[in-house]
C-alpha cells in the first residue's frame, strides 16, 4: 500500500468530499442532535465507530456478497454495529441515550454509512476501507461539533452544560428550535461553499 | 389525553405540530435531492405515505407479538429494517406485475424509500411513545401526510425560486435548508391547536 494512497484516502472525506457539506448526506442526524454539545459528541463517536467497522467488515466479505442482495447485507452489517452502540450507550450513558431517543437507531439509515459502503468499501481492500470509514466519521464529526458549538452557545449561553456567557446574555431561543438547526446548517454550507468558489476563482 | 379523540390527536399532531420533517428532521436526504422536481416529489410523497402507514403497523405487530414476549427488544433495529426492506421489495414486485403505469410512476422511488430515515424513524418513535395499534396507524398515516405536505410545499416554492438570483454559495442545498427553516417556523404556529406535544 503506497503511502500517498493512504493519505489521500484520509484527507478526502475531511475536506473536498466531506459527507455533510459537499455531498449533503446524513443531514437528519446533523440537525437533530446538535442542540447540545455533549449529545453531539456522543453521537459522533457512535457514527465514527459504525462507519469505521462496517466499512472494514463489508470490504472483508465483499467478494462473497452476491450483487443482488448487496444492499440487504450492507444494512444488516451496519445494523449489527448500531445495536452494539445502542447497548453500550444504554449501559454507560443512559441519560444521553434517552435524549438521543430514536436517533441512535437511525444511524442505520444514515446515508453516509450506506454511501461509503457502496462507493468505497465494496471496491477496496479492508485496510483502506477502515481508514476511509474513520476519515468519513471525522469529517462528519467536526462539522456537527462546530454547528453544535454555536447552537448551544447562542441558544442557551452554555457549553457542555456549563454557563459560559454572561448571565445577562439573552438566549437566542431560535437556535434550540428546529428552525435554528436548518438556518445554522445553511449558513455553514454557505460559508464553506463560498470559500471553495472563491478559491477556485483565485486559482484561475 | 385519553378516550376516542386520542388517535385523532396523534394524527393531527403528526401532520402539523410534530411534523416528521420539520420538527424531527427525518427524511431530509431525499427531501433535499428530490424537491427540485415537482412531479417526482408527488410520486415520492405518495409512496412514502403508503409505505409508512403499512410498515408502522407491521412493525407494531412484530414488536408486540414477537420481540416483546421473547425479550428481544434489542433486535428491533434489525427486525424493523428487514420488515421495511421486505415490504418495499414486495410492493415493487406486485406493482410491476399489476400495473405498468403505476410502476412507471412510482417504481423508481420505492428502492429510495428503504433508506429514507423517516420510515424507520416512525417505527422507532412508535416504540418509544408506546402507541396502541390504532394510534400507530394514525401516527404512520399522519407522518406520511406531513412529509408529503412538506415536500410538496418545498417543491412549489423552489419552482418559483428558479429565476431568483441567489448568492453562489447558497444555491442548491443552502437555500433549500433556509426555506425549510422558515417553514419550520411557520409550522410552529400550529402548536396551539393541540394540548399534547
Amino acid at each position: 500500500m503506497a503511502k500517498g494512497v493512504v493519505k489521500r484516502t484520509f484527507t478526502k472525506p475531511i475536506g473536498k468530499e466531506n459527507p455533510v457539506f459537499a455531498q449533503i448526506l446524513g443531514i437528519c442526524s446533523t440537525l437533530a442532535v446538535t442542540g447540545q454539545l455533549e449529545n453531539t459528541v456522543v453521537m459522533c463517536m457512535g457514527v465514527m465507530f459504525t462507519t469505521t467497522l462496517s466499512g472494514a467488515t463489508l470490504s472483508l466479505i465483499r467478494k462473497l456478497i452476491p450483487g443482488r442482495i448487496r444492499m440487504m447485507v450492507e444494512t444488516l452489517v451496519i445494523a449489527t454495529f448500531v445495536i452494539i452502540v445502542d447497548i453500550v450507550l444504554r449501559a454507560f450513558a443512559p441519560d444521553i441515550w434517552r435524549q438521543l431517543g430514536p436517533y441512535v437507531g437511525l444511524i442505520i439509515t444514515n446515508c453516509i454509512i450506506m454511501g461509503r459502503a457502496e462507493a468505497f468499501a465494496l471496491n477496496n481492500p479492508s485496510g483502506l476501507s477502515l481508514i476511509d470509514g474513520l476519515a468519513t466519521g471525522v469529517g462528519y464529526s467536526y462539522v456537527l461539533i462546530i454547528i453544535a458549538f454555536f447552537r448551544e452557545l447562542l441558544g442557551t449561553g452554555e457549553l457542555w452544560g456549563i454557563q459560559i456567557l454572561n448571565p445577562d446574555w439573552t438566549n437566542w431561543t431560535i437556535m434550540v428550535l428546529p428552525a435554528g438547526a436548518f438556518f445554522m446548517l445553511a449558513i455553514f454550507i454557505w460559508v464553506v461553499k463560498g470559500a471553495i468558489i472563491k478559491e477556485a476563482q483565485d486559482g484561475r | 389525553m385519553e378516550g376516542n379523540l386520542y388517535p385523532l390527536a396523534v394524527f393531527f399532531g403528526a401532520i402539523f405540530t410534530n411534523n416528521i420533517l420539520l420538527v424531527n428532521y427525518l427524511g431530509m436526504c431525499p427531501f433535499l435531492s428530490i424537491a427540485k422536481e415537482f412531479k417526482a416529489s408527488v410520486g415520492l410523497g405518495i409512496a412514502v405515505i403508503f409505505v409508512m402507514t403499512v410498515t408502522s403497523v407491521l412493525n407494531w405487530a412484530v414488536y408486540e407479538f414477537i420481540l416483546e414476549p421473547f425479550g428481544l427488544e434489542y433486535l428491533r433495529f434489525i427486525m424493523f429494517i428487514m420488515v421495511i426492506a421486505a415490504f418495499v421489495q414486495l410492493v415493487e414486485m406486485i406493482i410491476e406485475r399489476v400495473s405498468e403505469n403505476l410502476y412507471a410512476a412510482l417504481g423508481i422511488f420505492l428502492p429510495l424509500i428503504t433508506v429514507n430515515c423517516s420510515i424507520l424513524g416512525v417505527s422507532l418513535f412508535m416504540v418509544i411513545r408506546e402507541y396502541t395499534l390504532i394510534a400507530t396507524l394514525f401516527f404512520g398515516l399522519g407522518s406520511g401526510l406531513g412529509w408529503f405536505l412538506a415536500i410538496l410545499s418545498m417543491a412549489g416554492i423552489l419552482e418559483k425560486l428558479r429565476k431568483a438570483r441567489l448568492p453562489k454559495g447558497l444555491e442548491g442545498p443552502g437555500i433549500t435548508l433556509i426555506i425549510t427553516g422558515i417553514m419550520a417556523l411557520a409550522f410552529m404556529g400550529f402548536a396551539g391547536i393541540l394540548p399534547i406535544s
